[in-house]
């Protein structure tokens, strides 16, 4: 299977600034075009919530609202895969250092279930060493 | 009742049904007028059964998950009881992936939930 989308691949490259709801502006785009490359709507519902929860966190917890920092995206978009590429200009964190919600004694703690969720829906997630880039991965079911 | 922007909510019987507005609940000042409507239906009108039907809901993001969170323990802590109906599969995947569904009550549809207080 195509590890990466190929060159007639939908892109789109943008910074995003660090406020919220500007996040919109991608997901819109994106929305519409796994649309057009006839992706299933399951497989949409994940996608977009690895986008929506990975560029919030970058927003929010990479450049925490810093209006002088900014969110780069790099999207791409096959009829077989979608790759998402989110970098903010933040201090990075460690993945692993997020506590497992799942366990008893946190299963009602009010945060932390995004890292989990992009992990669980996508097929395949990567941070960069610092923890301030991640790219998500999605094969078409 | 006080007006509501995010729910719809209806009594029937003894049970608050509540019925969401938006298809995707995600962005952070909708997020937020959400839980504080659900909240005051525990806090000032005094609900104590209650059932999230999520037909309307095609979206949400974790941030919603914190608030659904603190209703359920805020309607417990009241000594009431809170359950949710018709999620699609997906959300109910959220939930499962989360253990989410260990915490809330999940029904099927709206009626079997409301029967089963």
């Amino acid at each position: 299977m195509t590890e990466q989308p190929g060159a007639d691949a939908w892109r789109l490259v943008v910074n995003l600034p660090s406020e919220r709801g500007s996040n919109r502006q991608v997901t819109d785009q994106l929305l519409e075009q796994l649309g057009v490359h006839g992706w299933p709507p399951a497989d949409i519902f994940a996608i977009h919530l690895a986008a929506e929860e990975a560029i919030v966190n970058a927003i929010v917890h990479g450049n925490k609202l810093d209006p002088t920092k900014k969110v780069h995206v790099e999207c791409e978009i096959s009829t077989a895969v979608v790759r998402m590429s989110i970098s903010d200009e933040g201090a990075g964190f460690d993945p692993a250092s997020v506590p497992d919600c799942t366990v008893d004694e946190r299963l009602e703690a009010p945060g932390g279930r995004g890292v989990m969720l992009m992990k669980s829906f996508m097929t395949s997630i990567e941070y960069n060493a610092t923890g301030n880039a991640v790219v998500l991965l999605k094969h078409r079911s | 009742m006080p007006t509501h922007k995010r729910i719809d909510a209806a009594k029937i019987g003894e049970v608050t049904v509540v019925r969401f507005v938006d298809k995707k609940i995600l962005d952070e000042t909708g997020i937020q007028e959400l839980g504080a409507e659900l909240f005051a239906l525990v806090e000032h009108d005094n609900r104590r059964s209650i059932v999230l039907n999520f037909e309307n809901v095609d979206f949400l993001s974790s941030a919603a998950l914190g608030k659904l969170i603190t209703l359920d323990r805020k309607v417990k802590a009241a000594q009431g009881r809170l359950k949710m109906s018709n999620i699609r599969p997906e959300i109910l995947e959220v939930f499962q992936i989360t253990k989410l569904n260990k915490v809330f009550d999940i029904r099927g549809e709206e009626a079997e939930a409301i029967s089963a207080f």
